[in-house]
């Protein structure tokens, strides 16, 4: 071999590439959600803890036996399945039998993401996915809602208590103060903002996730709630302690952070991404005070996840020279 | 395989109206919440396609092809009010579980498809058994997926209890989306076990002698080679 056919390397573009890699971007989620899930344990017990731990194994589980089943190349070391089973796991509540994480990752996993082609192709978020379905199939089981233990010990007491989201929809006030600082009941990952918010910072310090639809998200449920109040006629409820209660109470602060910010599903252009968080906002705010239902998240994200691809299309950039259309829909 | 029996096995398996032809979905995916409804839909599409399929095969060379469709139509349409009275009669439960999915069979694809390609063109005989072959591979379907998404939402097949007492039934196979991941898994296992068949059958039936350029026995062939491997 000579010096000149050495001195080259041949190959296709792309020529230049980055440290980032699915796997360290799936790390860098999980170590996010370690706040939460320990804010989780601690209010609701070593059951919480239980569960997160099958959901996590039995997703993995899962895409091991399809991809072993069907001959592909296995994908488990990137972690995605690691990150759809611990999203999973915080989307239930702590005194769900052991069965429903492992149903549920069945779901997320084999139904949602490998039969739609894997880590990439799956059409919506496979953890909220397998929520809404195990939400819809088992409707008693997961509404039921532990009241907060706070001994790392002892097994969760099975009292049913209000969710804050519950509690302000029938009327009651929670102190605003208390809401941001305390631990309240709801999902393993709902039990306290401020973890929430520790994770958050994580993953936007890492720049893992951008700002804009957590935000935009955030702040457009909160118009819309205020909207809808004003045009029902019931503005007296916008108090600091009511929207406190309706962004802090529920799943806004999770979904907004953790689910709505997965890259798959949501538009790939800045004003696509504005537009569908903008969109999640509106569809929660009618879902939470126009149906039967005290929470929306999740069902908003599925819908803004199916509706994302509409998004992209019709704000598909342009290249140089040309000038913007959108793509007919039979060329695509 | 003689004529007649040929039309039955192309109606049940390899035309199958539900799984390879997807005609009908409509109450396909509607009344399939538990096996009885599927039984009795299916059973009721039957009977109106047999008799379709009788009458409008009597009537091929009256009809004008003109207004071929209309006619058609008439002649469903009749059939479908005699049945919807029967069955009103005579079992109202299911009556009452199918509602608006009765008088639909009239614009029911299946019926208008077997006599738009099949007993517009052919004798009574023939037709009748083709109406007899797809109804029962319709109603075979309907009370497959019926069964499956009962089964599975309900613990219950036909209404008697067959799951043990721990069983927490998944309420969402009963509703809409249910049918559609039972109706698609239904599909892909069809596809899944037909392909399977068909590879085999090729790679046996089909060598004319000429290797170059064909791999289909290939497989066999390292088979072979193998055995005999094992035997030296």
């Amino acid at each position: 071999m000579n010096e000149s056919e050495t001195r080259f390397a041949i190959s296709s573009s792309p020529h230049l590439r980055g440290k980032l890699t699915t796997r360290g971007i799936m790390l860098d989620v999980l170590i996010a959600l370690i706040p939460v899930c320990g804010a989780g344990v601690f209010a609701f017990g070593i059951r919480a803890l239980l569960i997160i731990l099958i959901s996590i194994i039995s997703c993995i589980g899962f895409e091991l036996l399809y991809e072993k089943l069907t001959r592909q190349p296995l994908t488990v070391g990137d972690l995605s399945a690691a990150v759809t089973g611990a999203i999973l796991a915080i989307n239930l509540p702590a005194t769900v039998p052991l069965w429903v994480p492992v149903l549920g990752s069945a779901f997320a996993i084999i139904i949602t993401k490998m039969l739609f082609g894997g880590l990439g192709h799956n059409f919506m978020n496979p953890a909220l996915s397998a929520r809404v379905f195990l939400l819809i199939s088992f409707a008693g089981i997961m509404t039921t809602y532990p009241s907060t233990v706070r001994l790392i010990s002892t097994f969760t007491k099975v009292t049913s208590e209000a969710t804050p989201l519950k509690s302000v929809a029938s009327g009651e006030s929670i102190n605003w103060f208390t809401m941001l600082t305390d631990m309240h009941t709801g999902c393993i990952g709902e039990a306290s903002v401020i973890a929430i918010l520790i994770g958050a910072a994580y993953l936007l310090i890492r720049r893992t996730i951008a700002a804009r639809i957590p935000f935009t998200y955030i702040i457009s449920s909160a118009v819309f709630i205020a909207l809808i109040l004003i045009i029902k006629g019931d503005a007296e409820l916008i108090t600091i302690d009511y929207m406190v209660a309706q962004i802090c109470g529920g799943g806004l602060l999770l979904g907004a952070f953790f689910m709505a910010t997965d890259y798959v599903t949501n538009p790939s252009t800045p004003l696509g991404q504005f537009i569908f968080a903008v969109l999640l906002g509106l569809i929660t705010a009618i879902i939470r005070l126009l149906s039967g239902s005290a929470e929306g998240v999740s069902y908003a994200i599925i819908i803004g996840n199916m509706l994302s691809p509409l998004i992209d299309r019709l704000l598909t950039p342009s290249y140089f020279g040309k000038r913007s259309k959108p793509i007919p829909f039979e060329n695509a | 395989m003689n004529k007649v029996s040929e039309r039955l096995y192309n109606g049940i398996i390899k035309e199958n109206p539900t799984f390879v032809l997807l005609l009908g979905m409509c109450p396909t995916l509607a009344v399939t919440t538990s096996a009885i409804n599927g039984l009795g839909m299916g059973l009721s599409a039957a009977a109106v396609l047999i008799m379709s399929n009788f009458i409008i095969s009597l009537l091929r060379k009256v009809i004008p092809s003109g207004v071929r469709v209309p006619a058609y139509i008439v002649i469903v349409a009749s059939l479908v009010t005699v049945l919807e009275l029967l069955l009103q009669a005579y079992v109202r439960s299911i009556y009452s579980a199918l509602g608006i999915y009765i008088p639909l069979i009239v614009v029911n694809c299946i019926i208008l498809g077997r006599a738009e390609a099949y007993a517009g063109k052919n004798p009574v005989l023939l037709s009748v058994f083709d109406g007899i072959g797809m109804g029962l591979g319709f109603t075979m379907a309907l009370t497959v997926i019926g069964c499956i998404r009962e089964l599975l939402g309900n613990g219950s097949v036909f209404g008697i209890n067959v799951m043990p007492s721990w069983y927490e039934p998944i309420a969402m196979i009963v509703l809409a989306p249910g049918a559609f991941f039972v109706l698609a898994m239904l599909v892909a296992l069809r596809n899944r076990l037909v392909s399977r068949k068909k590879r085999e059958k090729i790679s046996a039936d089909s060598c004319v002698g000429q290797c170059i350029g064909c791999n289909l026995c290939s497989k066999n062939l390292e088979k072979s080679e193998k055995k005999e491997d094992e035997k030296a």
